[in-house]
């Protein structure tokens, strides 16, 4: 059930221009990513993890380097590629089930289809019985929920999620977490979560890339070789966790967490695509 | 609670007539008392005599209806022009910077003051009325309208995008109705603007029917329950436009009306 593609970024470069001087985003990021795979990537604010979520779905134009998937080129948007933004960004001025349709404006079904596809997706995340409420009416996981949605509706092969679960309270936060991770299992798709919370980067990832500021580099990417559903309380999921911490911490900081975590540091032959999951 | 109720005898959906009435009563006791002897001001039933007259004699039909039926007809032309132009201006950045300026600086010109113009071009009869109508509807119809071209979210032509959308399914599934607020905005003070200008342009530019000519017939023959009661007519069309577009606006922006806040 897998349909997922694999997403290949070589050598990427971006800028932006500010007061006619370049200002680095991006630099030199190389990243592989499998069909069906959970990829995290974390990092402070400020170091290009969302500019590099919107150059892979297309929104943001004019790189250096290659965005391929299954070996073609990224070039503006596509259905295959899906996005669930920090802002569950839905028309207020329409119903769950009509903001849900929207994402079927330009997909290739018949009408019973669509109710059909709508019908599946609103239970997907739960919301069965909200398909006439309005986004004002719902509470911040519930509209995220429905972004969610609307996002998978096409049956992309690749869901991006830019901080999604950022500005809700951390109960609603943990419980949509799981949601995302059976929904990740059912659809068998490649997710790429961009994130500020290591937990969440670890509960949820295949692999953490731990990304550093000034400009936006990839510094190093922590595999996670826990098998699913993860234990928070585990002391290996601790052991990765600070693992991703150290790395994101001043270079100093870092060296507190040196010992013990070498044998998690990743040997980049093995590094790449190697921690995937049958789902 | 139960304080407030002690305060209000009069229950909330006719707490609006109590100061009107109240005004009544007053100027009602001001003349039977004879505390006002002047001419200046007439008994209400002096004003209610001359209503029923109005009202029996088909008078006041033959005036509402020629002032309703210009102000219907400068509103729809000003209204649509100045639909027209504010998407123009609002879409466009090359047409807003090519004709904001001017726009901008017209817009500043009391509209009294193209009575002069507009009377020269159209002469006093029922063209340069409607054209001076249809000028106070343009101005609020095109300013709102370009602030709710302007005003729609990036964030919303995003998701848009990634969805695949073209032009055409951006102006019609995002752009159309998240200016729809704003737009509606245009369209009622449009609808206050142009029967405050049918009113002025007929006093003004006097001539033919309607209620503004009612008016001056009830100054030249110093029949002050004349004026009074074209003054009342005035307002309570007025009071019908704002309650027709605020019923109007509560069905078509209905999500709206349930995200603002309440006070």
């Amino acid at each position: 059930m897998a349909h997922a593609g694999t997403l290949d970024i070589r050598g990427l470069n971006k800028q932006y221009e500010v007061k006619g001087q370049p200002l680095p985003v991006l630099q030199d990021i190389h990243l592989t990513i499998a069909p069906g795979e959970f990829v995290s990537i974390v990092g402070t604010s400020g170091c290009g993890k969302s500019t590099l979520l919107r150059l892979v779905i297309g929104l943001e134009e004019g790189y250096e380097g290659e965005i391929l998937l299954d070996g073609a080129r990224i070039q503006g948007t596509n259905l295959n590629r899906g996005i669930v933004f920090q802002e569950h960004r839905l028309f207020p001025w329409l119903t769950v089930e009509k903001n849900i349709a929207l994402g079927l404006l330009n997909a290739d079904l018949t009408e019973g289809q669509q109710r059909e596809t709508i019908r599946e997706h609103i239970e997907l995340v739960g919301l069965k019985g909200f398909e006439k409420a309005y986004p004002h009416q719902l509470s911040g996981g519930m509209s995220q929920r429905v972004a969610i949605a609307r996002a998978l509706v096409n049956r992309p092969d690749i869901l991006l999620l830019d901080e999604p679960f950022g500005a809700l309270d951390a109960m609603t936060r943990a419980h949509l977490q799981q949601e995302l991770h059976r929904i990740w299992q059912t659809e068998g798709i490649t997710m790429i979560l961009v994130t500020h919370d290591v937990e969440e980067a670890v509960y949820l990832g295949d692999k953490v890339v731990v990304m550093e500021p000034r400009p936006g580099r990839i510094r190093r990417t922590v595999p996670v070789p826990l098998a699913h559903p993860r234990d928070r309380a585990n002391p290996e999921f601790a052991f990765i966790r600070n693992a991703v911490l150290g790395e994101l911490g001043e270079p100093g900081g870092a060296a507190l967490a040196e010992p013990p975590w070498r044998p998690v540091r990743p040997d980049p032959a093995w590094n790449i695509g190697r921690w995937q999951f049958a789902v | 609670m139960s304080r407030e109720k002690s305060t209000w005898v009069v229950p909330p959906a006719l707490r609006g007539w109590v100061l009107p009435l109240l005004i009544l009563v007053v100027w009602w006791w001001a003349v039977a008392s004879g505390w006002s002897t002047s001419p200046l001001l007439v008994s209400p039933a002096a004003v209610w005599e001359r209503a029923v007259q109005q009202v029996t004699s088909g008078e006041l039909w033959t005036a509402l209806s020629a002032s309703l039926w210009r102000n219907a007809r400068g509103f729809a032309l000003g209204a649509s022009l100045g639909l027209a132009f504010g998407v123009l201006l609002g879409w466009s950045r090359w047409a807003d910077r090519l004709v904001g300026p001017s726009f901008h600086t017209l817009k500043q010109i009391s509209l009294f003051a193209w009575i002069p113009i507009l009377s020269m071009w159209f002469g006093l009869g029922d063209g340069a009325k409607v054209a001076f109508i249809a000028m106070a509807a343009f101005f609020p119809m095109v300013l709102n309208t370009f602030e709710g071209l302007r005003s729609v979210p990036r964030e919303y032509i995003e998701v848009g995008r990634v969805y695949g959308f073209g032009l055409w399914q951006q102006l019609t599934r995002v752009i159309a109705p998240s200016a729809a607020p704003s737009v509606f905005t245009g369209v009622q003070l449009a609808l206050i603007y142009s029967w405050l200008a049918t009113l002025g342009g007929e006093y003004l530019m006097a001539s033919g029917k309607g209620i503004g000519n009612t008016l001056i017939d009830g100054r030249e023959h110093f029949w002050m329950d004349l004026v009074l009661f074209g003054v009342v007519v005035i307002g309570l069309v007025g009071y019908a436009l704002n309650a027709l577009t605020s019923a109007l606006e509560r069905r078509l922006l209905a999500w709206r009306d349930r995200t603002v806040g309440r006070y």
